[in-house]
């Protein structure tokens, strides 16, 4: 299934929309027209790393500047992450807002996309970092900026899990 | 060489810079100068000192940015050399500190050991146009000279010794660190 050009619309007006104007991503399909548009904004400095974990440095040392900044990356990335997310991010108090592209779930066609899948949740919950699914392009902005909020005001990891429903036509 | 008179060398032009600094050894002894709030000590996570600092550096151009890094470290995150090289904050410096040994964690040999591997070679071939090794006190002080006066990413491969402090110990809570390095910057934005 095609990637869905409206919704990825959706994602990134929710993200200015919530302030935000410094993105690190790591490119991945889903993403893929949603990171178009942040490199074709001059409004928006996107920041692409070679492996997540950087991403979560990044991210700290944006919070720093006090700059408000958002993480893009696949769930394979996160897990690939986790380390800086635990040993970084949490051991010191720094918020990360984090939009996961879910691979690997319900309707999934892709054999390797689907360990990481199955246990992406469960890393979640494991991690005690707080989820919530986006699935509506009418509701993502709301989510987008509510998760900005609460990774701020909880000094913490806060994800976002793009879904299926959301990224596909 | 030993780390400790490079980081002396340098700890006067560090009193307005920000600067990042990995675990252990290079912590306890840029710590044991004297503390700053200006500090920031990233006492885990090893290969994110040099990405905090991108972070720093890109969202705050006026600032200038020094990452103390070492072997271990980096070896654990090579691409975040290719990563600054693509962004090329003009305002960053990246000081590896060499000793071909994870000296904190029980002086294992590391890959750089005895000239196997060549970070300053990765450096330059990651993209990084000012790549400096340095083996003398004199020789580094010589390449900090020219990274603060050249406006553009500077990388300064450090030889130094597999030697370290005798004693580990800090009166500052890790999110303490945190909240004053972050405090720091603010006030200072605001001035």
């Amino acid at each position: 299934m095609p990637v869905s050009y409206e919704n990825s619309k959706a994602v990134f007006e929710g993200i200015k929309a919530a302030g935000i104007r410094s993105i690190s991503a790591l490119p991945e399909t889903w993403l893929g027209l949603l990171l178009q548009r942040a490199e074709d904004d001059p409004e928006v400095d996107l920041i692409q790393v070679a492996k997540e974990e950087e991403a979560i440095g990044i991210a700290t040392g944006a919070y720093f500047a006090g700059e408000p900044h958002l993480l893009l990356m696949q769930n394979h990335g996160f897990l690939a992450a986790i380390n800086g997310v635990v040993s970084l991010a949490q051991l010191y108090g720094i918020p990360l807002c984090m939009l996961i592209a879910l691979r690997g779930h319900w309707g999934e066609p892709y054999p390797w996309h689907t360990r990481g899948g199955i246990v992406t949740e469960e890393v979640l919950r494991a991690l005690s970092i707080p989820f919530e699914y986006a699935r509506d392009p009418g509701r993502v902005a709301t989510q987008i900026s509510e998760a900005y909020t609460f990774s701020q005001s909880s000094l913490s990891p806060v994800a976002l899990l793009l879904t299926r429903d959301l990224m596909e036509d | 060489m030993e780390r400790q008179q490079c980081i002396e060398v340098i700890y006067p032009e560090l009193e307005d810079k920000l600067v990042v600094t990995i675990m252990g050894a290079c912590a306890q002894e840029l710590y044991d100068l004297g503390h700053r709030d200006n500090f920031f000590y990233l006492q885990h996570a090893m290969g994110l000192a040099s990405s905090i600092g991108l972070g720093l550096a890109t969202h705050l151009p006026d600032e200038r940015v020094i990452v103390l890094d070492g072997d271990g470290s980096v070896l654990m995150n090579l691409g975040t050399l290719t990563t600054l090289a693509r962004y090329r904050p003009k305002n960053l410096i990246h000081i590896i500190f060499d000793n071909g040994s994870l000296l904190s964690t029980g002086g294992f040999d590391s890959q750089t050991t005895a000239g196997i591997t060549d970070l300053a070679a990765i450096a330059r071939g990651a993209g990084v146009e000012h790549v400096a090794v340095a083996t003398t006190a004199l020789q580094f002080g010589e390449a900090v000279l020219e990274a603060f006066e050249r406006d553009d990413l500077s990388v300064i491969v450090a030889k130094v010794l597999a030697v370290g402090p005798d004693n580990y110990g800090m009166d500052l809570h890790l999110p303490e660190n945190a909240f004053r390095f972050k405090r720091y910057i603010r006030e200072k934005g605001s001035l």
